[in-house]
């Protein structure tokens, strides 16, 4: 550690977008869309150790059948905001608003996104949204779960639910700005030669994810205000004492909420892809499939909300159309999955931090969207409806799949993005303790639920102990393993070794300019002249961060 | 801690819950059926994975071949169409059993059940009641018809693989046959508030004989349709505008049970359990054909578990209650294309089964 100079020259040399203005004004006003990634970056950070905190006490209070260690209201608060923390202001905003933020520009050669200021905007409707729901929490929390079901949300809790509601209806529409602002920049802001199909697969999912956020995120705020409507002025929407009808909001609420797995999902395949191909220094095997993939799964994505629904009373041929679509979606994911296995044939692996999360990634949400099928299968989902099965399988595509594709993709871009290179030993052992927590953590929760013990219990039968007791012990494994990152990562900003342009030896245009990035992206605006993944064949895999990375395979030319 | 060690149980580890139900076996073998396709589709991308990290891993003193595998239609398609056959395999599969739980059988034991937070009150025909408790004959189908005072709730028993949900303002039913005597838990599985993990109960299931004698036992005088003869007469008071020769002041409610109604504003109806429900509830949300809107809601004045009673006593009255899982297929009446005059009732016994006014 000590032998490291403390001034690294190849870092301060030239300026880049860190380097340019060091006043809070600098960053709080900023328009360039890496520093928005950023604050993105450490806001998301924030709420998901919030959020993750919230899990810690649910997992410690299932320790012991009888809930000893918080009451009922407390405990029903925990899980609510969680689920909302996790989902509104870490999942969703993950891959995207950090990531995408960062690396699209970057990726399809532009110097910026179409819209600088609407995504700074987008950034401060998110603090916004998550202020509201942070004050809901220090003002006492909010006990209806993520999903706000009525009439339980709409009349019967007295805890804050508007408050927290309006700050997940505000964090929507940063979605829909961002959303908004990709789409844009992916169809007018492609560098000379950056052709639809050579576009990188992580850009084609987040243009995918996109396309969700803006269709469907509407719908989520309608809802919401229709809830907080029914609420605050008693107007029958729901509720049938006041003439409404309680499954409107459950189809209302799963329109939005099922596309929103995709929202959460795609983005992180689509790291997968970029970090397969690297580390295994191949083109990506069938990128017409992988990339139309992405766009069935979002479109399709709207078709199938009422599989939350077979045993809510909605009638038995609903129940066999929604089966039947629920089914179709598994083709797309399964094709992907196929397609990156077979990326990894006749490849050069190497097994860097991101690849071993790439391996991860697939086994967890291999078993994550198999176990879906179960859900999808009616009369096996009559039974582990609503039991902690669901909360398993969920838990594997949302932490088995997006935090995974969302890990990977932050150590893989890390030199990237801030010039240095994290400790590779303990990457590796932070990815493998996260993998070994995760599944003794949900796998368990598996077989609980076919068991059938309700999700949402903080009192349980005794019978259910051991595997609960599994469960948590996995937990505090997790929490290691995703402490471990926040600290080695901090460490790096300061000691890691500069990294270069290129350490993976990277074929993305992202790779072709200093790291950090200046921040106008580019000297010049590169012309793109090859498709992505043009690594060479049997190119060897330099390693150190000192390598040129020229030796890759330059997929661009410079004008 | 040392609470944590004492209270673990004497390590009875099982992977399955209790099969107890005429349909539970047959949702474990379609769910063995999943578990083994998934853990061979899981089996081998695991094997792959890792037999291609091991087998191409990067090796610097060795040249990788040049390789080319970029893409692959006849490996596409080929993992297109197998996922695309299993999962279809799993639609019908799992639709024709789900059919199954959904299809009332006809000589079902009906049980009522009303939710509130946070407990299950239930009664059977012949009138007893009970609370967080069903006591049930083993080898008969039950039925329940089920009704929430407030929120959603969900009546789940793993052992015999049965979920429904229990809505306010509308009746859901499921039914079960139990095969095994004994006693299964009863979740809520639909969050429904601060006691949602205490809103459970149990389900015990008896011998016919000893279920014969528990009924018996109960300080219960009235079944379900006396009870509801009772107030159909007395405290509800229908009975001075819904009678035979109830004229104009209402419809004679003889046979109605089953039928089409034409409302109204045109629309067309079947009585079925939910439209009586409603009629009682809020008579102004569907006003029947040739009638004036006189009838009072009764919409806070009586409870839910009256209402059942009420329903169960109207669907008495014209013997049309034999067959309650086929309503809609009853003929429909004549639609009403005269004058209300020819709406008088009539004597019921010499009209066809359906076909009242
Ligand atoms: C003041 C007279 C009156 C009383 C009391 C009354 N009803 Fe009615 N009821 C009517 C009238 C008039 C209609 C037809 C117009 C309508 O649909 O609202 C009707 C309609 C109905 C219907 C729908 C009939 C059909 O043919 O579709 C049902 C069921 C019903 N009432 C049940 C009841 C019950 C049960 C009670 C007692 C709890 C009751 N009513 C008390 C006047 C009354
Ligand atoms: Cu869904
Ligand atoms: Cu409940």
């Amino acid at each position: 550690m000590t032998t490291i100079p403390i001034d690294e020259p190849r870092i301060e040399q030239h300026s880049n977008y860190l380097t340019n203005g060091y006043s809070v004004k600098s960053w709080l006003l900023t328009t360039d869309h890496k520093r928005i990634a950023l604050l993105y970056l450490i806001t998301i950070t924030l709420f998901f150790f919030l959020g993750g905190a919230f899990a810690v006490l649910i997992r410690l209070d299932l320790m012991t059948p009888a809930g000893d260690l918080m009451r009922d209201e407390t405990y029903n608060k925990m899980f609510t905001m969680h689920g909302i923390i996790m989902v509104f202001f870490f999942l969703i905003p993950a891959v995207p608003a950090v990531l995408g933020n960062f690396l699209i520009p970057l990726m399809i050669g532009a110097r910026d996104l179409a819209f600088p200021r609407i995504n700074l905007l987008s950034w401060y409707v998110f603090v916004i949204g998550g202020l509201f729901t942070l004050a809901s929490v220090a003002s006492g929390g909010v006990d209806t779960g993520w999903t706000f079901y009525t009439p339980y949300s709409s009349t019967y809790a007295n805890t804050h639910v508007v408050l927290a509601a309006l700050g997940v209806f505000i964090t929507g529409f940063s979605s829909i700005l961002t959303g908004l602002n990709f789409i844009v920049t992916v169809h007018t802001m492609r560098a000379p030669g950056m052709t639809w199909f050579r576009l990188p697969l992580f850009v084609w999912a987040n243009y995918a994810t996109s396309l969700i956020m803006i269709l469907g995120t509407p719908v989520l705020a309608v809802t919401i205000v229709l809830v907080a409507i029914e609420r605050i002025f008693g107007v029958g929407i729901f509720d049938p004492k006041l003439g409404g009808d309680p499954l409107l909001f459950q189809h209302l609420f799963w329109f939005y909420s099922h596309p929103a797995v995709y929202i959460m999902i795609l983005p992180s395949m689509g790291v997968i892809s970029e970090l397969v191909t690297c580390f295994s220094r191949k083109r990506i095997f069938g990128y017409g499939f992988v990339a139309v993939s992405s766009l069935l799964i979002a479109v399709y994505g709207f078709l199938v909300w009422g599989h939350h629904m077979f045993v809510s009373g909605q009638s038995v041929y609903a129940g066999m159309i929604f089966s039947f679509l629920s089914f179709f979606v598994a083709i797309p994911s399964a094709i992907k999955v196929f397609n990156w296995t077979a990326t990894l044939y006749k490849g050069s692996i190497s097994y860097q931090t991101p690849m071993l999360y790439v391996f991860g990634f697939i086994g967890l949400f291999a078993i994550g969207g198999l176990t879906g099928l179960f859900l999808a299968t009616l009369a096996v989902d009559v039974h582990v409806h609503d039991t902690y099965f669901i909360v398993a399988h969920f838990h594997y595509i949302m932490v088995g799949g997006v935090v995974m594709g969302y890990l990977g993709g932050i150590h893989f871009w890390w030199p990237k993005i801030t010039g240095r290179m994290y400790p590779e030993g303990w990457a590796k052992l932070a990815a493998l303790i996260i993998f070994v927590g995760f599944n003794l953590t949900f796998f368990p929760q598996f077989l609980l639920g076919y068991l059938g013990m309700p999700r949402r219990y903080h009192v349980y039968p005794e019978e259910f102990q051991i595997l609960n007791v599994m469960s948590s012990a996995g937990a505090s494994i997790l929490g290691v393993g995703y402490l471990l990152p926040l600290v080695y990562l901090f460490w790096s900003l300061r000691w890691g070794p500069a990294a270069g342009p290129n350490p993976w030896a990277a074929a993305g245009l992202e790779w072709q300019t200093s790291s950090p990035p200046p921040t106008e992206n580019f000297e010049k605006i590169p012309i793109v002249t090859q498709e992505a993944y043009a690594y060479s064949e049997g190119s060897g895999f330099p390693v150190s961060p000192e390598a040129d990375y020229k030796e890759g395979g330059s997929p661009v030319v410079h004008s | 801690m040392s609470k944590l060690f004492t209270a673990l149980p004497s390590l009875q580890f099982r992977l399955m819950p209790e099969d107890a139900s005429s349909i539970s076996g047959r949702v474990d073998a379609l769910y063995y059926f999943l578990v083994a396709v998934s853990t061979f589709f899981a089996g081998l991308i695991f094997v792959l994975v890792l037999y291609f990290a091991l087998r191409y891993r990067h090796r610097p003193e060795v040249q990788q071949p040049a390789t080319s595998h970029t893409g692959n239609l006849k490996l596409e398609i080929t993992w297109i169409v197998i996922p695309f056959v299993l999962v279809m395999i799993m639609f019908g599969w799992g639709a024709k059993l789900f059919v199954e739980m959904r299809t009332m059988p006809p000589d079902a034991l009906e049980v009522f059940v009303v939710g509130k937070q946070w407990m299950w009150k239930l009664q059977h025909p012949n009138g007893r009641r009970e609370i967080n408790e069903l006591h049930v004959p083993v080898g008969r189908p039950v039925m329940l018809r089920m009704i929430s005072e407030d929120v959603i709730h969900s009546f789940y028993v793993p052992a015999f693989r049965m979920k429904q949900d229990v809505l306010p303002g509308y009746y859901t039913t499921a039914w079960f046959e139990a095969q095994k005597t004994g006693r299964y838990h009863l979740f809520c599985a639909e969050y429904c508030g601060t006691e949602h993990s205490s809103m459970i109960g149990q389900v015990i299931v008896m011998e016919q004989e000893d279920y014969q004698r528990w009924l018996a036992g109960g300080d219960t005088e009235r079944s379900v349709i006396e009870l509801g003869q009772e107030l159909f007469t007395g405290k509800g008071s229908c009975r001075t505008c819904h009678s035979p020769d109830s004229g104009p002041r209402g419809p004679d409610l003889t046979g109605l049970y089953g039928t089409t109604v034409h409302l109204q504003d045109g629309r067309k109806v079947t009585a079925d359990e939910n439209y009586l429900r409603e009629s009682i509830l809020r008579p102004g949300n569907k006003i029947v054909f040739g009638y004036e809107s006189l009838m009072p809601p009764y919409e806070g004045q009586l409870s839910e578990e009256e209402v059942l009673q009420l329903i169960a006593y109207i669907k008495t009255l014209g013997g049309t209650e034999a067959a309650p899982g086929s309503p809609a297929t009853r003929p429909a009446r004549e639609p009403p294309t005269t004058a209300p005059a020819a709406m008088q009732p009539t004597s019921p016994s010499t009209q066809p089964a359906g076909a009242r006014r």
